[in-house]
C-alpha cells in the first residue's frame, strides 16, 4: 500500500470514531435525568410551566433525544456550540479564547518531556544495569507514580514559597506571546510534562537496549565507527520510532493533565474553564470542551499513525 | 516421522574411548535437572511466583502495600449495621474529631509534634489519623474498579477476538471511540452528572475503564486462537463458551494481570484528582485528594504568614507512596510473567 493510500484509508476511519465521540458526549448529558432546565426550575419555584417549556425550546432541550441530537450535531458541524446558559456568550468564542493558553502549556510540557527523556533514555540504555541506570529508572518510576496535582503543589511550595523563584500567581497577566510569560509557563509546564517524560524515558530505554542487541550494531561497530556515531546515528533513530507510537497516548494524558494542572496553577486555559463549567452546570461549554478533547486526541492518533507508517513501511501492510 | 527411530540400534555407533564414563555420572550435577524431573514442568504461575519472590524491589513494594492496606483497615473500628466487625484502632483520634474543642492548647495548623505526628489540619483535626483512615477510600476504590473493569474487559475482548468479523469490527470501533477520551475527563463528567460519593466514583471509573483491557485481551485472543489445542477442543465438539473461557481466556491472563496491577495506581490517582478538584467525596471526608483540596489555599495565603507544609505534603505523599509501590509490583509481575524473557531451563534463571 502506498503511503498516500494508507493516509486516505486511515483518515476515513476517523469518521465513525468522530461520530461515536459525538454520540457519547451528547448521550452522557442527555440520557441522564436532570437537564439544566429542571435544575434551574428547582432553584426558582415560581417559574411557570409555559416559561419552562419556552426555556427548553430556546436551549434545544425539547423533543425526543434523537431530535435534540440532530439539532445539536448539525449546529456543531458549522461551528456553533450554542450559548453559555447564564451569560448568553457564544461557547465557540470562549473555547477559541482559552485554546491557545492550553496549547502553549501542552507544547511546553511536550518539549520538556522530550528534552529530559531522550538523553536520559539513551544514558540508561548505554549504561544498562549500572548505578546511573538504576537511579534513572527509579526517577522515571517516581515520575509515573507522582500525582500531577501534588507535584504542582510541591513545586509551588519549594520554588515559589521557600526559594521565591516564581510568583505564586502572575501579578498581572501579559498576553500569551509576551516573553515574560515563559517564566510563568515553567512550573505548570514541568508539572504537566513529568509523567510523559517518565514514560518516554522508560520506552526509550527498553527499545534502545533491544536495538543495541541487533546485528546491525555489531556490523557498525565492526567497521570501526566510533561508538558515538553508532548510538546517535543508527540506534537512536530506530528507537525513536517507538516514541512515536507512544505520542498519541501521551497527548491524551497531557490533555487530561491540563485540566488538573490548570486548576493548580490558576492557568486560564480550557481545563480550568472545563472545571468552572462543570461546577456552574454550563452544559454547552462542558459538551464543547469534551468534544474538542475527543477531536484532539483522535487527531493526535491519526498523526502518530501516519508518522509511524512513513518511518516504518512494514506497518502499512497490516 | 514415518521412519522408525533407531535409537537402540547399535549399528553405526562410534565408540568413544579414553575417559571413564562412571566419573561423569558420579559428578555433582551442574543443574538440578534429573531424568526424574524432566517430565514434569513447573507451571507458568508457580514459575512466575518464584521469579517475583526473587525481585527485591517488587517484594519491598508488596510489603509497603500490604502495610498500607492493614493500616487503613485497622485505623478505626469498622461496624456493619451496628455490629463491630473490626474493633482495633491504630489511629489515635477519630478523623472527624476537632481537637481544639477538647484540648484548648491545640490550634488549627499546629506543626507536627509527638502528639500529632503529621500536624493538625485547617479544621483542627489530626492529620495522621485522617491519612490512615483516608487509605480506605483510595485503596478500596482502586481494587474494586480494577476488578470490575478487568473482568468486563476480559469478557468483552474474548468475545470480540473469538468471533471476529463484523462483531469484532463493531466492538473495536466502540473501544476506539472510548479511547478518544482521556479517562479522567469521562470520570469527571460522570461524577459531575451523578454527584460525588463512593459508589459514584466506582461507577465513574468503571463505566468506560474496561476499554483498555478489552483491546488487550482481544489482541491476545487473536494470537491464542491460532494454537492447535484450540482447534483440538473445537474438533472434540466443545461449545464456543467452553473454548473461550476454558482454553483461550486463561492463556490471555498474564498480560491482563500486568495491566491490572499497573492500573490500580492510575485509578487511585484519578480518584484523588477528582477529590482534589472538589468533585469526589464530601468536602469533609478524610480522602487523600479531598484533603489536599481543603488545604491548598494555604499555599497562597497561609495563616499568620506561615506555610503549613505538612497539610499538603503528607496526604499527597501517601498517594505517591502507594501508587509508586503498586507500579513497582506491576513491573515485578511483568518481569515475572513475561514469557519472552524467560530464560532457558527450570525457573528461568536470568
Amino acid at each position: 500500500m502506498s503511503l498516500q493510500r494508507f493516509i486516505l484509508k486511515r483518515a476515513l476511519s476517523v469518521i465513525p470514531i468522530m461520530f461515536g465521540v459525538s454520540v457519547i458526549t451528547f448521550g452522557l448529558f442527555h440520557l441522564t435525568p436532570g437537564d439544566p432546565v429542571t435544575q434551574l426550575v428547582a432553584l426558582n419555584p415560581d417559574v411557570s410551566a409555559a416559561e419552562e417549556a419556552a426555556l427548553r425550546e430556546r436551549w434545544g432541550l425539547s423533543g425526543p433525544v434523537w431530535e435534540q441530537y440532530l439539532t445539536w450535531i448539525s449546529n456543531v458541524l458549522v461551528g456553533d456550540f450554542g450559548q453559555e446558559l447564564r451569560t448568553g456568550r457564544e461557547v465557540s468564542a470562549i473555547v477559541w479564547r482559552r485554546l491557545p493558553e492550553t496549547i502553549a502549556l501542552g507544547l511546553f510540557g511536550w518539549a520538556f518531556a522530550l528534552v529530559i527523556a531522550i538523553p536520559a533514555g539513551i544514558y540508561a540504555a548505554v549504561n544498562k544495569d549500572q548505578l546511573g541506570d538504576t537511579v534513572s529508572r527509579f526517577v522515571a518510576l517516581s515520575g509515573i507514580s507522582i500525582p500531577n496535582f501534588w507535584l504542582g503543589l510541591m513545586l509551588i511550595l519549594i520554588f515559589s514559597l521557600y526559594l521565591g523563584l516564581f510568583p505564586v500567581l502572575p501579578p498581572s497577566r501579559q498576553p500569551l506571546y509576551h516573553p515574560d510569560m515563559l517564566w510563568y509557563l515553567i512550573l505548570p509546564g514541568v508539572t504537566i510534562g513529568t509523567a510523559s517524560a517518565a514514560s518516554i524515558m522508560r520506552v526509550m530505554r527498553t527499545s534502545m537496549t533491544e536495538e543495541l542487541n541487533k546485528e546491525y550494531v555489531t556490523a557498525a561497530r565492526a567497521k570501526g565507527l566510533p561508538e558515538r556515531t553508532v548510538i546517535l546515528k543508527h540506534v537512536l533513530r530506530n528507537s525513536l520510532i517507538s516514541v512515536v507510537t507512544l505520542a498519541a497516548t501521551l497527548t491524551a494524558s497531557i490533555v487530561a493533565g491540563s485540566v488538573v494542572v490548570e486548576v493548580v496553577f490558576n492557568w486560564p486555559g480550557l481545563g480550568r474553564e472545563f472545571i468552572n463549567a462543570i461546577n456552574q452546570r454550563e452544559i454547552n461549554v462542558v459538551m464543547a470542551i469534551t468534544l474538542f478533547t475527543g477531536f484532539f486526541v483522535i487527531l493526535a492518533n491519526l498523526v502518530a499513525d501516519i508518522v509511524y507508517a512513513a518511518l516504518d513501511p512494514r506497518i502499512r501492510y497490516d | 516421522m514415518t521412519e522408525k527411530r533407531q535409537t537402540h540400534d547399535e549399528r553405526g555407533r562410534i565408540r568413544v574411548t579414553g575417559f571413564d564414563s562412571d566419573r561423569v555420572t558420579e559428578r555433582d550435577p551442574l543443574s538440578d535437572w534429573t531424568d526424574g524431573t524432566s517430565g514434569e514442568t513447573v507451571g507458568r504461575w508457580r514459575r512466575g511466583l518464584q521469579r517475583f519472590k526473587r525481585n527485591r524491589s517488587a517484594m519491598g513494594a508488596l510489603v509497603i502495600v500490604v502495610l498500607m492496606a492493614l493500616a487503613a483497615t485497622f485505623a478505626r473500628p469498622i461496624s456493619v449495621f451496628g455490629v463491630v466487625v473490626q474493633p482495633f484502632s491504630l489511629a489515635p483520634y477519630d478523623p472527624t474529631t476537632i481537637l481544639y474543642l477538647q484540648d484548648p492548647s491545640v490550634s488549627t495548623y499546629d506543626p507536627p509534634s509527638w502528639d500529632y505526628p503529621m500536624g493538625v489540619d485547617g479544621s483542627g483535626r489530626d492529620l495522621f489519623s485522617r491519612i490512615l483512615v483516608g487509605g480506605r477510600y483510595s485503596l478500596s476504590i482502586g481494587f474494586i474498579v480494577v476488578g470490575l473493569t478487568a473482568s468486563i474487559g476480559l469478557i468483552y475482548g474474548a468475545v470480540s477476538g473469538y468471533y471476529g468479523g463484523n462483531v469484532d469490527e463493531l466492538m473495536m470501533r466502540i473501544v476506539d471511540t472510548i479511547f478518544a477520551f482521556p479517562g479522567l475527563i469521562l470520570a469527571l463528567i460522570i461524577v459531575a452528572i451523578l454527584g460525588g460519593g463512593y459508589w459514584q466514583l466506582v461507577l465513574a471509573f468503571s463505566l468506560f475503564g474496561w476499554a483498555g483491557y478489552g483491546r488487550l485481551v482481544r489482541g491476545e485472543v487473536l494470537k491464542i486462537k491460532e494454537n492447535e489445542y484450540v482447534m483440538a477442543a473445537k474438533a472434540l465438539g466443545a461449545r464456543d463458551r467452553s473454548v473461550v473461557f476454558r482454553h483461550i481466556a486463561p492463556n490471555a491472563m498474564p498480560p491482563l494481570i500486568v495491566l491490572a496491577s499497573l492500573n490500580i495506581g492510575s485509578v487511585v490517582i484519578g480518584v484523588a484528582a477528582l477529590g482534589f478538584l472538589g468533585l469526589g467525596m464530601d468536602p469533609s471526608t478524610a480522602e487523600w485528594g479531598t484533603m489536599l483540596d481543603a488545604t491548598r489555599e494555604t499555599l497562597i495565603q497561609g495563616p499568620d504568614g506561615q506555610i503549613p507544609w505538612w497539610a499538603t505534603v503528607f496526604p499527597g505523599a501517601a498517594i505517591f507512596v502507594f501508587v509508586m509501590s503498586m507500579n513497582m509490583i506491576g513491573d515485578g509481575i511483568n518481569d515475572a510473567l513475561d514469557a519472552q524473557q524467560t530464560g532457558v531451563g527450570r525457573g528461568g534463571e536470568d
